[in-house]
């Protein structure tokens, strides 16, 4: 679908031929983000209408104490020090940003009073600037008032390398940030920034107080005692925190909403695993709320029939998805394995490919194993089932891969495994430790088995796997099998960050130490071209065309073969409401309006 | 016997040095870094991770790092957690009641089971008593804990709905209620390890009375006209009791690192889920300190039980 | 042994005297519960030896309508949640289970007893030095150990001895390797204990020297504790080795081993519980049999009844 295309649509939305959500769908379908076509509306002047929650309360608190169940606890309480979502959404609790991400990725204003854009002025045409006004009458916990200082604290804070912030990546592509009074900030960017929201948005754009952590900067910042007993401007106070237990916090009675919120205290735990913390809160209801159900979905329909709770599903960005390797991992080049002075022997034949992207039997995958945890998709940058992009679509057949592979010449041996030129079809097949990944494991081998490839499954355990130790070959950025399997998740709704992992500049390798994200090695001067054009193109329509681009790239060439759209699920009671679980936020996004109902 | 015990203490303190040296070692060789999780998020520079290691010292060499580790020890600053940017003792300290408790009661409830149990097995061996008692004996340990617990847990939290299946440290409530509450949410961990502590203890009970018995000296007894319960408990016991004590010497350290399935299981925030967690997320500090005072326990306990030796059986002397 | 009521005698007994193993193995095959343990335990090895080849079930058919259920015609033992076979895969993972908790097991008691004996006997500074290694090694964090020894030692194992006899050496040398010092501890404080007693010093002034005494006296009265070992370390090993597993250090997980068949049917006990039963239930009988068989040895190695006492 090309940039006219696209236009058109935007027109039907306008006069009211299309609604809003179809066209959602339609962009989604072409493996763009909800966000991002929340973005392009916005662009043409269809801004979102904000509706929160029909519960319209009379006073603040009164509900008592909600539960909420996080198997990985959080162990720190500072959103500038989080290393994952369990910390991120810890903070929440005390913490906001300017603005969050509702659950189709629209921009919803938290502590900033109006959302910015080009239309009403805030947004420069040309990128480089966006102007925040925040909210007056926000006070952090302690009575002190929240002004424009801590907005540009923050970025000072971050910004600073003895603090080693990990939410750098958000804000360093910020010049400056001018105090133009108070309330009001201007965030001057280094290049045009079509994703403007990236800073002080989301759940890395949590806010601290900069009067706590002034004398704090730097290598001092771990002293902080702000640290372990966070003042934040949120719905909730802090009581108590035991690192990778519990944090216990009460109702802030200054919060900047009316009536907000519901609950009196409120109480996180952690520990345990997944299918345990299903059971207290959809089997028991001694939780209220759980955090990141991965669990067998056959196991998660038995325990709602009892009724007590139920499963929630938010859409995500995360794909789970097989790499192949584009260079030899068997072969040692200069003390490196998949280096990128080999080739891979076989995985470069394109019907090689070809045929293993047939027998990927996603739709067993999907039903069997994951259920409404996921969706088959043949998109690399996701799409649900019922809107198929036109180019892209997945098949699932024996039948073809072994015509295929009979016709590319790999004929079967007497063992049956297919060989050609001395080369047979053997492949090690690795991914980590996690029951449902195992057991797709088990369905690609038997179907590949069956056109005469040989797999050997490895798993590695998580910690492992996902670590950035460079002399650990198990790594996945090592890379030093011939496939490998994993979850892309896709952290903020842009999906500029998400779609760098297929650009050359990104190749993992012993050079830079396995840290560059380009895990399959794989190299596409078109791709490189299109990226870096979207990267500062400012009329959200054509960077749309771009992303469609990119996306049909990576699987037109078949670098990876997209298994699952992953959605981000949680447990939830039956009588509390309102949570609204975000794919692109935190999971508290929303935590200052939940309630229960009678 | 004083002057034996005295050159054990000595010598305790560079056999101390000896085993933290390996410790750190192994911890510093082994794979796996604790800031791994950033290197998968596309949101973080890769700069960051490296920023981080150079903070904390991760790519010194490993002299250098142990010299650190150890002058910061003998001053009494356990180190400085990267996961949870808190001091370690102040994360050790938090867990340690915690650990205690269950752990303590779980010993306990396993030695109040395999005393009497184990010593009437072994006076009436092979009876319809010692056949139920060994065969639940070995069920009980044959089983891992992650199966009982969950069995527990789905036939008294599930089923019955009589207790609660997560242990939750903070209770807000005072007096009896706690209590009361504090007694329901602690009964399924505590019996989960302690029936399988005391399935295995019951067994070496029963072999060691089982050893004891045939000797002559209880012939001697009996034939002296002692009733069959003196001679037991004065005499059969206390020599049965020698492999008892070396065990349980054994297994006191294992209440300050914890059970760490049993634990997992019932979210009981004790120090084993605390190790299990830093090991994954290798938080260096962390599990160097539990380790190092873990063995501190271990030679501790092993002194203890050899002087209990001693006094149990007097004919015992050390060279 | 019935002998009619004999006039008392001073006659010398001329029977001859059966050789030491032989009278062991005959009051081994009296003793009715080590017969029974002895074929309970041949039984489990021919099963998961020969069963493979007579029931040929494939043990990884992926079959998603047959999930999860119970014993039926084609299916003895039931099905997993992906329809694959339990009872082909029991067989198929019976082997290496069998084998890890049994070479595991031999491997430290053996370490642990001549450990322990040494100490024990010796004394003074050989004993000091060697608790002192045990409590070495009691401190050693296993996790973190294995984790290294693992990423040493895998791909070299695997080079020399093929893949899967590389695995299973090293995961049978890295539990045996880390269970060996309770059974040193408890054998040292045996030792100490009998090496005071009035039968072994009467053997000690007869002129018996050092290792005729503990091998003769102490050693076969000091197995009491052993014997529990063993059984225990069975059942732990094959536990330990699906820990291994679990964490990927071990055996594929593809590989069904019994303790591994037990964790992946854990989430599923309320509504298979036949998944986890007939595991759960193979390993209690792997250790309920080896215990017997320990019984029945200890009583048949009794010196005071094969010498001719009682």
């Amino acid at each position: 679908m090309d940039e006219q295309a696209l236009r058109g649509l935007l027109n039907d939305v306008k006069a009211g031929r299309l609604s809003r959500r179809a066209f959602v769908q339609t962009m989604v379908g072409l493996g763009l983000t909800a966000p991002l076509a929340g973005q392009m509306l916005a662009s043409a002047g269809l801004a979102h209408a904000q509706s929160r929650s029909a519960f319209t309360p009379t006073k603040r608190g009164g509900g008592g104490m909600v539960k909420v169940l996080w198997w990985q606890a959080p162990t720190l309480l500072n959103p500038h020090f989080a290393t994952g979502t369990k910390d991120q959404d810890g903070s929440r609790i005390f913490y906001e940003p300017l603005a969050g991400y509702d659950p189709e990725g629209n921009i919803v204003p938290v502590l900033a009073a109006e959302v910015p854009s080009v239309q009403n002025g805030m947004v420069s045409r040309d990128g480089t600037s966006v102007t925040w006004r925040l909210k007056k009458n926000v006070a952090w916990h302690d009575g002190k008032p929240f002004t424009a200082d801590d907005i540009v604290f923050n970025w000072e804070f971050v910004m600073d390398p003895g603090t080693a912030a990990t939410t750098q990546g958000q804000y360093r592509d910020i010049k400056t940030i001018d105090k133009v009074d108070a309330h009001t900030v201007k965030i001057t960017f280094k290049q045009p920034m079509p994703f403007w929201a990236a800073a002080f948005c989301g759940p890395t754009g949590q806010i601290i107080p900069k009067h706590l952590f002034e004398a704090f900067k730097g290598g001092k910042s771990r002293e902080a005692p702000a640290n372990l007993k966070p003042i934040g401007t949120g719905p909730y106070k802090f009581v108590d925190f035991k690192p990778g237990d519990m944090v216990r916090a009460e109702l802030n009675p200054n919060y900047h909403v009316a009536n907000r919120p519901f609950f009196d205290q409120l109480e996180l735990k952690g520990g345990g695993d997944a299918a345990s913390a299903a059971r207290a809160v959809i089997q028991t209801g001694e939780y209220d709320f759980a955090w990141n159900m991965q669990v067998a979905d056959d196991i998660l329909k038995r325990l709602e029939q009892g009724g007590r709770g139920k499963v929630d599903i938010a859409v995500a960005g995360n794909i789970e998805h097989i790499q192949f390797n584009q260079t030899d991992p068997w072969t040692e080049v200069d003390g490196e394995r998949s280096s990128v002075k080999t080739k891979h022997p076989f995985l470069l034949d394109p019907a090689v490919r070809q045929a293993m992207n047939l027998l990927v039997d996603r739709a067993s995958i999907h039903e069997q194993i994951y259920g409404r945890l996921g969706q088959s998709t043949a998109n690399f940058l996701n799409a649900p089932e019922r809107v198929r992009s036109k180019n892209m679509k997945w098949e699932f057949s024996i039948d073809k891969a072994n015509q295929i592979l009979d016709s590319a010449g790999w004929k079967r041996g007497g063992d049956g495994i297919r060989a050609k030129d001395g080369k047979k079809l053997k492949m090690v097949y690795q991914t980590s430790i996690n029951p449902e990944r195992q057991k797709t494991q088990q369905i690609v081998k038997q179907a590949a088995g069956r056109a005469g490839i040989d797999i050997e499954l490895k798993s590695v355990t998580a910690s492992v796997f996902f670590a950035s130790d460079p002399a650990n070959p198990d790594t996945y950025p090592h890379f030093y099998t011939d496939i490998q399997m994993y979850t892309t998740t896709m952290t903020q709704p842009d999906p500029q960050r998400f779609m760098d992992q297929f650009t050359s500049w990104e190749i993992s390798s012993k050079d830079n130490k396995w840290q560059g994200r380009n895990i399959t090695r794989w190299r596409s001067d078109e791709y490189d071209r299109t990226w870096k054009a979207a990267e500062s193109e400012m009329d959200a329509v054509k960077r749309a065309a771009h992303f469609i681009k990119m996306n049909d790239l990576v699987i037109q060439n078949m670098v990876v073969v997209p298994v699952l759209w992953r959605m981000v699920v949680s447990a939830v009671s039956q009588r509390l409401k309102s949570t609204d679980v975000s794919g692109w936020d935190s999971n508290l996004w929303n935590l200052a309006y939940w309630h229960r109902e009678a | 016997m004083s002057k034996y015990v005295l050159r054990r203490i000595v010598i305790a303190v560079p056999v101390m040095f000896g085993i933290s040296l390996v410790l750190f070692t192994i911890l510093a060789l082994a794979p796996g870094d604790p800031f791994g999780e950033l290197a998968s998020n596309p949101n973080v520079p890769r700069e960051i991770a490296q920023q981080l290691r150079e903070k904390f010292g991760l790519d010194d060499p490993l002299p250098i790092r142990y010299a650190r580790w150890l002058t910061a020890m003998v001053q009494g600053d356990w180190g400085f957690s990267f996961v949870s940017r808190i001091d370690v003792d102040t994360l050790i300290l938090q867990r340690l009641p915690t650990s205690l408790f269950v752990l303590g009661s779980a010993q306990l409830l396993g030695l109040l089971i395999a005393l009497p149990i184990g010593t009437y097995s072994a006076l009436r061996p092979y009876s319809f008593f010692d056949q139920i008692a060994t065969t639940l004996a070995f069920i009980g340990f044959s089983l891992p804990t992650f199966f009982t617990g969950l069995v527990f847990i789905l036939i008294f939290s599930l089923w019955l709905d009589w207790l609660p299946f997560i242990y939750r440290a903070d209770l807000s409530s005072t007096g009896w209620r706690w209590l009361w509450e504090q007694a329901r949410q602690s009964i399924m961990p505590v019996a989960v390890l302690g029936l399988f502590q005391g399935a295995t203890l019951t067994r070496f009970v029963r072999s060691a009375v089982l050893d004891v018995i045939r000797l002559d000296f209880v012939n001697t007894a009996r034939a002296k006209g002692l009733s069959e319960g003196t001679t037991v408990t004065k005499h059969v016991i206390r020599n049965a009791l020698i492999p008892v004590v070396t065990l349980v010497a054994l297994q006191i350290p294992a209440i300050f690192t914890g059970a760490v399935i049993t634990e997992q299981i019932f979210r009981v925030p004790g120090i084993g889920s605390l190790l299990i967690s830093s090991i994954l997320s290798n938080d260096t500090p962390v599990i160097m300190a539990i380790t190092f005072v873990f063995s501190c326990l271990v030679v501790l306990f092993n002194l203890v039980a050899d002087i209990v030796y001693g006094w149990l059986d007097p004919r015992i002397s050390y060279r | 042994m019935s002998v009619a009521a004999a006039p008392a005698r001073l006659l010398p007994d001329t029977r001859a005297r059966p050789s030491l193993w032989r009278e062991a193995a005959r009051r081994f095959r009296r003793h009715r519960l080590a017969m029974v343990g002895t074929v309970i335990l041949a039984g489990m090895v021919v099963a998961v030896l020969a069963g493979p080849l007579v029931y040929r079930v494939p043990i990884d058919e992926i079959d998603f309508r047959a999930k999860l259920q119970g014993p039926s015609r084609a299916h003895p033992l039931g099905t997993d949640d992906l329809g694959q076979d339990v009872l082909a895969r029991m067989l198929y993972g019976g082997r290496i289970s069998l084998a890890v908790g049994v070479a595991a097991m031999l491997i430290s008691i053996t370490i642990g007893t001549s450990i322990g004996a040494i100490a024990g006997q010796a004394g003074g500074a050989v004993d000091h030095t060697l608790m002192r290694i045990t409590d070495l090694f009691l401190s050693l964090p296993q996790l973190p150990l294995l984790l290294l020894i693992v990423y040493l030692f895998r791909d070299s194992l695997k080079r020399v001895l093929g893949p899967e006899a590389g695995i299973f050496v090293m995961i049978v040398v890295v539990i045996a390797g880390l269970r060996w010092m309770p059974v040193a501890r408890l054998v040292r404080a045996q030792f100490l204990s009998l090496r005071e007693k009035e039968f072994v010093e009467a053997a000690r002034s007869l002129g018996a020297r050092s290792f005729r005494q503990v091998t003769l006296h102490i050693l076969p009265n000091a197995l009491g504790p052993v014997i529990v070992a063993g059984s225990l370390d069975v059942a732990a090993a094959i536990i330990a080795e699906s820990s291994l597993s679990f964490l990927g250090l071990g055996f594929p997980p593809d590989i069904p081993t019994w303790g591994r068949i037990l964790y992946d049917a854990k989430d599923n006990l309320d509504f298979a519980p036949h998944w986890a039963i007939f595991p759960g239930t193979a390993i209690f009988l792997t250790v309920l049999s080896i215990n017997y068989i320990g019984d029945g040895l200890r009583d048949a190695l009794d010196p005071r009844k094969v010498l001719g006492h009682k």
